[in-house]
């Protein structure tokens, strides 16, 4: 029988029931590579659920960096005897199937291409422990120290995190310490050689970080100056908020006086979150919100008119599958256009597509400067693929030089010196107009803050003229922020290639593996990936030159493709659509397949030799 | 409305309050509210009172929802900021202005569909977070601006100008008021700006969540036999439970009055409310004999009128969140960001 062999490069999952304490086990396995200087990305599955159902956690150990979601199971820690079928299914052939075999179960239940792995871990843990929740956690720890033991993950580096997690709880450090040892113990003795997936000290890891992309985010607010953070809870968007509180205790209190520079308010729906954040915007405070697809459904109304009364307001969107309960916690790109068009009237609004949580922090603080620079809402367009699981990346940056950008704010000095105010008035051709903030000044400057009907004054209008202005202002508006949101980013192959393809978002690991993998094929695709919407023109520019572009997307409806065509004026017939959407991130194996198909049905000849594509 | 021009000029002699300004300094753009609209009246109690308190019209935020009553903002304080926001969503709003900065006077204005209808969700919630806050709500039971549906504070059995008799029950803002949390609730009638007046300037003071329904008859749509928010209706329903005197501390108080029939009220700003009890039994910083009461009246037909409950100790979200004396959106890079030393120290926390 075939026997996977690998070192530093496979992948692991752990079958578990939701609310079973296996999460920080799993976490503590994932981590004791990074120590050992090997990538890794683990994923969360997780149901709508609490407590009972099937939930998943797929660790792919990397020592190439690809962080993206593989595809396929090396080995399988099967914990829950729920889902056992469709986990023993989903072994690739040669791979391992780790297992409980406290209970003798029939051999209609295995399969004869993979190998198994069974340990009596029910029978150890009831050996050494009396207590039921007992058991139960620490079976989880026993098998981590097994699987330590089988792969050669060096003990003293998990000896270690379980002494960094428990610090100062010595009550509950010796019993971890005592179940990982167990099972270190029996793996040792019972289990030699069963397992072909091997590790050993790399050094890959560098000086990266292992963050949440949801609390790279809420750093991001903290130090873009966000002072108000109103909210809903919704996943998966929850713990960004929740960071935001996190962090603020900790870095945001006056040392002083003890008191807040901070205030979050978890609002009773969407509607008034976003209304807060329009409110706080208006008075010159930086606000945010994070939400995801529908809180924006909900938040629409408010958008627009921020839209066109022109208030700062960021808007982060933790994207997920539809609405309801289940898909939704699973991980999409499909707001996009939700987004994009939020809201009645003619409205558009600025979006960015962070690729990690490095671009999560970057992009948060950046979206602060932008929403004042613009006066409008900027939306920052994650997802659950980044924003709830813990994904290496560079480290958070941040340069004591930089300084807030809080856009064109008429001071009172300003309109004492006689500076002409008109509330929406396009002085400098950038169609940016002055704001001035209430309190500013005792006779001049205060306006009546409306959505569409008025002046450049501020002054109450239904005139048309009135209107167009306006809108045509608004429209120089959004031609300005092409120049000031983030460009987008050319991976060009590393041979002349006809081929191009489009990409955002946390798609990008994912891509960059399928790049390589395509290139080994002899198929070379230049790789354009969008950071910003409204388009810049090196995007347009990049589909000129290319015979045909591959969009990739996590959605069903081709939303970027279709914003391209619609907004850029791409020529729809240039764009090829690779889409994915089941609600699991989508991964390299998915992408090279598609394009190699694609590639192959337009006949296209590759450059290198004679290899076929 | 009226097409005439308001005269820019005035006479010399008007008179002039503590800071200088007189009432035309608290002045807005001319009404386009129908000719006989309570609402105006409310306006010009609001100008009366920010007048006689001395405070500097730009020193206010106004805000409001849609709807006949939130367009008034436009009519009264022209040197303030007003925001016109979205229907039944003021609340919301203002609550983020109040966080922004804390040092302005925060003015709310709405009507009962803005308030009682759609935005019966946000109404409840600024009254529960006690965002510090002065909320009119000019209540005349109809929509006007779409002419003349019922909202949801008609009355069980109120008819509509065309005929419609309204069957569902009606919502008790000031019961809805007292039940969230709202520290200081009032009624009053924009036909009596002599209890209306004090009402406001006590609301002004109130350090909280302060609400004043005002019933404001609709001349266009609901001031007609059969209604129950006409000026005849009212003014023969009306029961007040006392009068209102108010007084900020900073001005020593010479006014002669009768002991027994006088109850202050300390306010956390320093000033003192002192209501003169018409009602003997009435006692206002009873909360649960407010609600009795209220409901009571209802039973009668009677619209009790006057300072319903107030709170002496009543605290704002600013408290509850703790938050810094100073304006956040004062607050700079130094204040806010904590730095690449300390994002140093995070990183290093992630590896």
């Amino acid at each position: 029988m075939k026997r996977i062999e690998a070192v530093n490069d496979f992948v692991i999952k752990f079958a578990n029931v939701n609310g079973s304490g296996s999460a920080s086990a799993n976490e503590l396995f994932a981590k004791s590579f990074l120590r050992m200087g090997i990538p890794v990305s683990p994923r969360n599955i997780f149901p709508s659920n609490i407590q009972g159902l099937p939930t998943w956690y797929e660790v792919r150990v990397t020592e190439k960096g690809h962080l993206g979601r593989r595809g396929g199971v090396d080995l399988m820690v099967a914990m829950n005897p729920q889902t056992w079928n469709q986990d023993v299914a989903e072994i690739d052939p040669g791979g391992y199937l780790f297992y409980d075999n406290t209970k003798a179960l029939p051999p209609s239940k295995f399969r004869d291409d993979i190998h198994v792995i069974g340990m009596p871990l029910t029978e150890i843990a009831n050996a050494s422990y009396t207590d039921a929740r007992e058991r139960q956690l620490f079976k989880n720890i026993i098998y981590v120290g097994a699987l330590a033991a089988m792969m050669g993950i060096e003990p003293e580096v998990i000896a270690e995190l379980i002494g960094e997690q428990y610090r100062g709880k010595e009550k509950l450090l010796k019993p971890n310490l005592n179940a990982f040892q167990l099972g270190l113990n029996f793996a040792k003795e019972h289990l030699k050689d069963a397992m072909g997936l091997k590790t050993k000290r790399a050094y890959a890891v560098g000086d990266k970080v292992f963050i949440e992309g949801n609390a790279a985010a809420a750093l991001g607010c903290v130090y873009g100056g966000a002072t108000v953070c109103a909210w809903y809870p919704i996943t998966p968007s929850s713990s960004l908020a929740e960071a935001f509180q996190f962090y603020c205790s900790k870095l945001r209190v006056d040392k002083e006086t003890g008191k807040n520079k901070f205030a979050i308010i978890q609002a009773e729906d969407e509607l008034a979150s976003i209304g807060i954040v329009v409110g706080a915007g208006w008075n010159g405070a930086r606000a945010f919100t994070a939400t995801a697809g529908p809180g924006i459904s909900l938040m629409s109304e408010f958008i627009g008119l921020a839209y066109f009364a022109e208030i700062p307001a960021v808007i982060i969107d933790v994207q997920r599958g539809g609405p309801s309960t289940g898909m939704p916690t699973r991980t999409q790109q499909s707001d996009v256009l939700l987004c994009a068009y939020a809201s009645h009237g003619d409205t558009k609004h600025v979006l960015l597509f962070p690729e990690d949580p490095y671009e999560c922090f970057e992009f948060a603080a950046q979206a602060l400067d932008l929403a004042e620079r613009l006066q409008t809402p900027i939306f920052m367009m994650t997802d659950l693929d980044i924003g709830m699981n813990q994904r290496l990346c560079q480290p958070l940056k941040w340069e004591d030089e930089r300084k807030y950008d809080r856009g064109k704010v008429m001071s009172e000095k300003m309109l004492d010196a006689g500076m002409e105010f008109g509330r929406y008035l396009d002085v400098d051709g950038d169609g940016i107009p002055y704001r001035t903030l209430p309190g500013t000044h005792a006779t001049k400057g205060a306006y009546f803050t409306r959505g569409t009907s008025k002046n450049p004054y501020a002054i109450y209008s239904e005139a048309g003229p009135d209107y167009v202005y306006n809108m045509q202002r608004l429209l120089k508006k959004f031609e300005t922020a092409k120049t000031l949101v983030p460009k987008p980013v050319l991976t060009p192959s590393r041979e002349p290639a006809r081929f191009g393809c489009i990409y955002y978002g946390s798609t990008s690991p994912a891509m960059h593996e399928a790049l390589e993998a395509l290139a080994e094929r002899g198929i070379f695709v230049n790789a354009l990936r969008v950071r910003s919407f409204p388009f810049q023109d090196e995007i347009f520019d990049f589909v000129a030159s290319h015979t045909k572009v591959v969009v990739v997307e996590q959605n069903r409806d081709a939303q970027l493709k279709t914003l391209l065509v619609n907004d850029a004026g791409i020529n729809p017939a240039s764009l090829i659509s690779v889409l994915h959407y089941d609600g699991t991130p989508i991964t390299a194996r998915f992408i090279t397949e598609e394009i190699a198909q694609i590639a192959a049905a337009l006949n296209v000849r590759p450059i290198k030799k004679d290899k076929a594509a | 409305m009226t097409y005439l021009a308001k005269p820019k000029l005035h006479h010399p002699t008007l008179p002039k309050n503590k800071i200088g300004y007189t009432r035309r300094d608290y002045e807005g753009k001319v009404s386009t509210l129908c000719a006989g609209c309570g609402h105006d009246s409310i306006s010009a109690a609001l100008i009366q009172a920010f007048w006689e308190l001395d405070i500097q019209p730009h020193r206010v935020a106004k805000l409001s929802g849609i709807g006949c009553s939130s367009k008034t903002p436009d009519y009264f304080l022209g040197n303030s900021h007003g925001f016109n926001t979205v229907h039944g969503r003021m609340p919301s709003a203002l609550t983020g202005a109040n966080l922004a900065n804390r040092e302005l006077i925060y003015l709310g204005v709405s009507g009962d569909g803005d308030s009682a209808s759609i935005g019966l969700g946000q109404f409840a919630h600024v009254m529960r977070r006690g965002v510090n806050m002065t909320y009119i709500l000019e209540n005349n039971g109809v929509y006007g601006l779409t002419k003349g549906q019922f909202s949801a504070t008609a009355d069980k059995g109120s008819k509509a100008k065309r005929g419609a008799v309204n069957n569902d029950a009606p919502v008790d803002t000031v019961s809805l008021a007292l039940l969230m949390g709202a520290t200081l609730v009032a009624r009053s009638f924009s036909g009596d700006k002599k209890q209306l007046t004090p009402l406001i300037k006590a609301a002004i003071a109130h350090q909280g969540a302060a609400f004043i329904d005002v019933i404001s008859p609709c001349v266009a749509f609901n001031n007609h036999a059969g209604s129950t928010k006409s000026y005849d209706y009212v003014r023969d329903h009306n029961e007040a439970v006392n009068r209102l005197d108010f007084w900020p501390t900073r001005e020593a108080i010479t006014v002669d009055y009768n002991e027994g029939g006088v109850i202050e009220v300390p306010q956390h700003d320093g000033s003192i409310i002192k209501l003169r009890k018409l009602s003997a039994s009435y006692d206002p910083t009873d909360r649960i004999g407010a609600q009795n009461q209220i409901a009571q009246a209802a039973v009668h037909g009677e619209v009790l009128t006057g300072l319903l409950y107030v709170a002496s100790d009543a605290e704002d979200l600013h408290a509850h969140l703790n938050t810094v004396d100073i304006a956040f959106n004062k607050l700079g890079e130094k204040d806010l960001c904590p730095g690449a030393g300390m994002l140093e120290k995070i990183n290093a926390g992630l590896r």
